[in-house]
């Protein structure tokens, strides 16, 4: 049953499996685990940028092609909520209407750049993407009064996702509407992520995969390549729009910087770069080390520094302040001995 | 006997290079027709050109009475047209199964059909989960042949599938062939290995310089070696 669940897409490594298995067992029960503000936001972090990674695995791992635009699908969401919680007003259903038409806008602005651009090379779709989003980001700057320009969106959320919401208390922790917003947030991040494996070992995921090794060898089998590469775009977009619904429920608050800037786009590339391309569970790999070591290296380092202060020089290099240094060191270290991603080194047993 | 494939003056240019210079082929229905030639004379982009890979500069391709020279691959292919690319054109991330069920794009091929595939090629059985890039060079071939049995198909363009082989798979290459050629198929296969192409052929169609220089029996072709020597520099006695 749980092989039939993960679509038959086992991890094929025991060091992944475990790995693989942690991860859902810190992230099932995080609240509970790991109790505090700080290691909540965390937990919710990872879960939404697995599934935002996971999507746009999708279009580079498994079709094979360069988008500079999911950021812009993820605002799309984010911002479909916000909007939709505003004007609708606070309840269940601006989340869902909000959701469901930041998902839809997503989808259909991916179907206009996909017909346009997917029949030329790619490396002019990259560009047409990155020109694309580049605009749509100046634009929610711009249209201040409908998106609250540079200074974004706050609005409220129903009360049973909010920390007034309290429910008593389960294994000596608090348990409020802040807990019931995470539990939220995980199942329909595990959910979504189990339909992109289900995407991905389906028919529709192999001629994907086929594509993406040869697309005339797959037309000369019949597959309208643009079709099915044009569908992966909008599957993906709509996926990532559903991300950034998530987090917007998540965080009450959407801004450009938050949900369309180029920063996420980068890090979103190195996430599926570091876990690996063309495997989900590089996704999962990715976003887990990427997101704690954006909220955990800086302290790591601070521990460091004061245990090594007796000594020369070392300090200095773990000062908190050059945690990026670090981070980015990490990335080239990690780009240098796991070219396949993790997932790919650990599936090859070597 | 009617021709399943026709070509008319085809010109194909790739980039800046006059590669087809007025091709005129016929393929006759269930046969099997050998297109044949020195290497770089354009063997590969007629088979490419047919198939929509390039873009026929001039000149008309006609496949069962229709005009395809405008069509997509892909409306190619669906309408029964094979093609069996030189480096194999298997997919090496997929496993020989799924490589089998892709290349059926009406369906899964059926029970029956997989086990005239089996009987051809008996590793693709053994290795029927394994991902295709692991197999060896001539399993690789053999599942590219096995690809293109795996639906039924009107029209087969074969290019090169012997070339590298070792001698015990080039006959069970040929030995597949053979069968496809016994189930009515059409086939313009290129080829050149002279003992294949003379086992194989029906008819024989011999490029020069983006040309068609002589057709004629493959029979003929086979007996005359100063014909060989004269078309192609070489003779199959010398094979």
């Amino acid at each position: 049953m749980l092989v039939n669940l993960i679509s038959g897409d086992t991890p094929r490594s025991a060091v992944l499996t475990v790995l693989l298995l942690i991860v859902l067992v810190c992230l099932a029960g995080a609240p509970f685990l790991f109790p505090g503000v700080r290691s909540l936001e965390t937990a919710a972090t990872i879960c939404i940028f697995i599934l935002l990674v996971a999507s746009y695995d999708l279009l580079l791992g498994y079709t094979g092609i360069v988008s500079f635009a999911h950021t812009m699908f993820f605002g799309l969401g984010a911002y479909g909520v916000a909007l939709a919680s505003i004007h609708i007003g606070r309840g269940w259903g601006a989340l869902i209407v909000g959701s469901l038409s930041g998902a839809v806008a997503a989808a259909a602005l991916a179907l206009i750049i996909g017909l346009f651009s997917l029949r030329v090379r790619a490396i002019f779709f990259a560009m047409i993407t990155l020109a694309v989003a580049s605009a749509v980001a100046v634009l929610v700057s711009q249209l201040f009064n409908i998106t609250g320009g540079e200074d974004g969106l706050t609005y409220l959320i129903p009360r049973e996702l909010t920390p007034a919401f309290r429910m008593g208390e389960l294994f000596g922790v608090r348990v409020n509407g802040r807990v019931l917003n995470y539990y939220l947030i995980f199942v329909a991040c595990l959910a979504l992520f189990l339909l992109l494996l289900r995407i991905v070992n389906s028919p529709f995921g192999r001629v994907l995969q086929a594509i993406r090794e040869n697309d005339f060898r797959a037309e000369a089998i019949g597959y309208r390549v643009v079709w099915y590469r044009t569908a992966a775009t909008c599957l993906s977009a709509a996926i990532a729009a559903l991300a950034g619904a998530l987090y917007a429920i998540w965080l009450r608050y959407v801004g450009p910087d938050t949900t369309l800037s180029f920063e996420i786009m980068l890090d979103i590339l190195l996430m599926v770069v570091i876990g690996g391309m063309g495997t989900m569970y590089g996704a999962v790999l990715g976003a887990v080390i990427f997101v704690l070591a954006q909220n955990y290296l800086q302290n790591l380092m601070g521990v460091a520094a004061e245990a090594t202060e007796a000594l020369p020089i070392l300090p200095l290099f773990l000062d908190p302040n050059r945690w990026l240094l670090w981070l980015g060191l990490l990335f080239i270290l990690s780009v240098y001995f796991f070219p396949t991603g993790i997932v790919g080194r650990l599936r090859s047993g070597r | 006997m009617s021709d399943v494939l026709r070509i008319e003056g085809l010109f194909t240019d790739i980039a800046q290079y006059h590669i087809l210079e007025g091709v005129d082929l016929a393929v006759p229905r269930g046969q099997v027709t050998m297109l044949l030639g020195r290497n770089g004379v354009g063997k590969t982009t007629t088979l490419k050109t047919v198939m929509g890979h390039w873009a026929a500069k001039a000149g008309s391709i006609r496949y069962d009475g229709q005009d395809i020279t405008a069509w997509p691959t892909p409306a190619r292919a669906r309408a029964g047209i094979g093609f069996v690319p030189e480096d194999m054109g298997i997919f090496t991330d997929l496993t020989v199964e799924e490589n089998m069920v892709l290349a059926a794009a009406s369906g899964p091929p059926d029970a029956a059909r997989l086990e005239r595939v089996f009987a051809a090629f008996p590793p693709l059985k053994t290795f029927w989960k394994s991902e295709a890039g692991t197999l060896s060079g001539g399993q690789k071939q053999m599942l590219s042949i096995a690809r293109a049995m795996a639906e039924e198909r009107v029209l087969y363009l074969i290019d090169e599938p012997t070339k590298g082989l070792a001698p015990a798979i080039v006959s069970t290459m040929a030995g597949a062939l053979r069968e496809l050629k016994g189930q009515g198929a059409s086939i313009l296969l290129v080829e050149q290995n002279f003992a294949v192409a003379k086992a194989l052929g029906d008819h024989a169609a011999v490029m020069d310089d983006g040309r068609i220089v002589w057709t004629g029996a493959m029979a003929e072709l086979a007996a005359d070696a100063g014909l060989q020597e004269r078309l192609m520099g070489l003779s199959m006695e010398a094979e």
